[in-house]
């Protein structure tokens, strides 16, 4: 991947393409920067002194989410740009300063980075949520940042629509376009500030809940769409019907979905019932992504064999092989572990437990890091034109480490959360007390141990991640 | 698909009008709801907390901020099947009655206070959150105040306040809370925060808060 800048061999000759590997690039440094923080943190629910008043748990916390929204965010701008020419068949037309917009976004991306690792808090004036910290999960970044990042984002977002305006409009770009002007515009309802927490809490959710459990889900789906035709040579037709089902379906749970963060922040009670019913629905386009690209998969690979073609349809090994972890991973973690603890009858019991830790480590990586490492395959493959790249040794390691460590850690929160919700809520109704009760039991701190154990496990594949993208491509050419 | 009258199952138009659709129909849906909720979870008004005082009974979902002069309670309600918060008689807050214009200011220091100094990565507030520390929705009404007797002050405010300007020096267990530089004024801030918090309606979350000082100290099992 890096090689392929440096000695500018990139044969797709696709300035495009070539801005998508330098997203990719630094999505894969926050992504080791997401799990650094992450085995900080988990240190820290063992052993509470470790790196105390240097580096508290908020700070490693807040690092590692963040750092992951902004490399998921990094790999979906990267896979755009890359996706870009082959679906509208024409150079991506403000390549100029769409490079531009990755400098200034990258610059501020570290200089916000800086400041949360160095200064970390401060006083409770204006000027902290301007200059330091909004304090707000998931979306921390000051406001100042916030400001860069639309503006960032507008440039990003003319490009694409210029270009799609420009070329053919495919069913995939078609979707992409009408998704990613939601998504950007979802953000805006995160930058502002107010005395009321019923409030802010219920407009935080429309940034968070709409983009992971709506846009972005939908986002998948193009990103799916596009792999599968250009993996599997999958039938456009079927490929962009089933795009549109999923989008109905997506869309028509996902965004009254939004009812089950409604349940307990001040908000009327009638979210009980519209919380319930669309989160409960939402499982079910997950389930038809996942025979979806089972079936195309199948049904690929027995036209071939009637042909009489011999070997396997899969033209990138690695990146198949992500995509169909997350076909499956979305499922298992957006959709079941969701639905676990949705129903209000439940939720007021889970709500704030480590289940809810638990359901976001398996949705996170299911839903979304599993398909964008895959995009990084094809990115990697096209940088070296290689017409077939088969998985190594490292491309097994590193699938095979980091989804059995981030299952191990899902299993490990979930029990957490479930001795949690029992001891802490059912049995001593919550408080500080019932709280730190829960907290010491053996069975909660040996979950924790477990925790950590798989974080490390997911930390060694993602070194076999990063060493097989920089070597596989080389490897496949002299092959 | 290449033949469209085939079935509509497999028509591609077909789908992408019901995607069109239905997303349109979910979109208006939600904003109309937006709308009907804006309209209960804004502040309410400084009069309202007097009359639920007076009344006994709950008005505003969101209370207005002079509902720190008054006592809060969180109590079962058979008609709701759950707790709800209760605005009781008047209570000096930090030795005084805050007037509305400044208990506004308060709990606006407050506010950006928990957000200046990251809460939200260590605690929740109102469920939403970090899981490393407790909940914050009712704190203001956690017998373990009492139970640490305010940390030697004569009220439950001024307890809260002592420990939030010095956390480590009060921590009940390995794991504190850091000091974060928290101020004399912030923290007075933060408790009108907290006890604004609690005096939201949330539904009955957390449910049965919590077990009694006496409950906490007599320790052990039931069996007597």
């Amino acid at each position: 991947m890096l090689a392929s800048i440096k000695s500018n061999s990139f044969t797709a000759g696709s300035e495009s393409k070539k801005l998508a590997l330098m997203y990719f690039r630094v999505a894969i440094v926050l992504f080791g920067a997401q799990l650094v923080m992450g085995l900080i943190a988990a240190i820290q629910f063992l052993a509470p002194d470790f790196l105390l008043d240097v580096f508290n748990f908020s700070v490693s916390r807040m690092v590692h989410i963040n750092a992951m929204v902004v490399w998921m965010l990094y790999a979906m701008l990267g896979s755009v740009y890359y996706m870009l020419p082959d679906e509208t068949g024409v150079e991506t037309v403000g390549i100029g300063l769409g490079k531009l917009a990755f400098w200034v976004l990258t610059a501020a991306v570290a200089v916000v980075v800086l400041v949360y690792i160095f200064i970390q808090v401060g006083p409770g004036k204006e000027s902290t949520i301007w200059l330091i910290t909004e304090g707000r999960e998931y979306i921390e970044a000051p406001r100042w940042a916030d400001i860069g990042i639309v503006v960032v984002v507008l440039i990003f977002y003319w490009n694409v629509f210029a270009t799609y305006m420009k070329g053919q409009k495919t069913g995939i770009m078609t979707v992409m376009v009408a998704d990613l002007l939601a998504l950007a515009g979802l953000y805006l309802a995160g930058m502002f500030f107010t005395d009321n927490i019923s409030i802010d809490q219920y407009w935080w959710w429309w940034v968070i809940h709409l983009w992971v459990e709506a846009t972005w889900e939908v986002f998948v789906g193009t990103l799916a769409a596009y792999a599968l035709i250009k993996i599997i040579n999958a039938k456009r037709e079927i490929v962009e019907m089933w795009l549109w089902i999923e989008v109905l379906m997506l869309f028509g749970s996902g965004i009254l979905g939004l009812g089950h963060h409604y349940f307990w922040i001040g908000t009327p009670e009638y979210w009980w019932e519209i919380g319930a019913l669309f989160s409960a629905l939402e499982p079910v386009p997950l389930v038809a992504m996942f025979v979806h690209v089972l079936y195309d998969w199948g049904k690929e690979q027995g036209k071939a064999k009637a042909e009489g073609k011999e070997g396997n349809v899969m033209k990138n090994g690695p990146a198949m092989a992500w995509i169909v972890t997350n076909a499956f991973g979305n499922f298992l973690g957006a959709g079941i572990w969701g639905f676990f603890h949705t129903l209000p009858q439940v939720n007021i019991y889970t709500h704030g437990t480590q289940f809810t830790a638990s359901h976001g480590h398996l949705a996170f990586f299911g839903a979304y890091a599993t398909i964008l490492i895959g995009m990084m395959y094809l990115g990697v493959q096209g940088a070296y034109g290689v017409e077939r790249m088969k998985a190594t040794f490292k491309s097994k390691m590193a699938i095979f480490l980091i989804s059995f460590g981030v299952i191990g850690m899902t299993i490990a929160l979930t029990i957490a959360g479930y001795e949690q919700v029992l001891v802490e809520r059912a049995e001593l109704g919550g408080g500080w007390d019932a709280y730190f009760t829960a907290q010491n039991l053996p069975w909660y701190v040996q979950a924790m141990v477990w925790r950590t154990i798989m974080g490390v496990v997911t930390f060694v594949g993602f070194v076999y991640l990063v060493w097989d993208l920089l070597t596989i491509g080389k490897e496949a050419q002299k092959a | 698909m290449a033949n469209d009258n085939a079935s509509v199952w497999t028509s591609i138009r077909f789908w992408r009008r019901s995607a069109a659709w239905v997303t349109g129909f979910a979109t208006i849906l939600l904003i109309w709801l937006t709308f009907d909720t804006m309209g209960q979870i804004t502040m309410g008004s400084d009069e309202n907390v007097a009359k639920a005082s007076a009344e006994g009974k709950e008005i505003d979902r969101v209370p207005g901020p002079t509902v720190i002069n008054y006592h809060i309670d969180y109590k079962y309600s058979a008609k709701r099947g759950h707790e709800v918060p209760v605005i009781g008689k008047k209570e000096p807050f930090f030795g005084k009655e805050w007037s509305p214009e400044e208990a506004r200011k308060l709990l606006h220091l407050g506010k950006l206070t928990v957000q200046a100094k990251n809460c939200m990565n260590c605690h929740t507030l109102l469920g939403n959150g970090a899981y490393y520390a407790p909940d914050l929705t009712k704190a203001w009404l956690d017998p373990k105040w009492k139970m640490l007797g305010y940390l030697g002050e004569k009220t439950k405010e001024e307890g809260i306040a002592k420990f939030l300007q010095n956390p480590p020096q009060y921590a009940t267990h390995l794991r504190k809370m850091p000091n974060l530089g928290i101020t004399a004024e912030e923290a007075k801030g933060i408790v009108a925060f907290l006890k604004h918090m609690s005096s939201i309606d949330t539904n009955g979350f957390p449910r049965n808060f919590s077990k009694t000082v006496e409950q906490f100290e007599a320790g052990g099992t039931n069996a007597r």
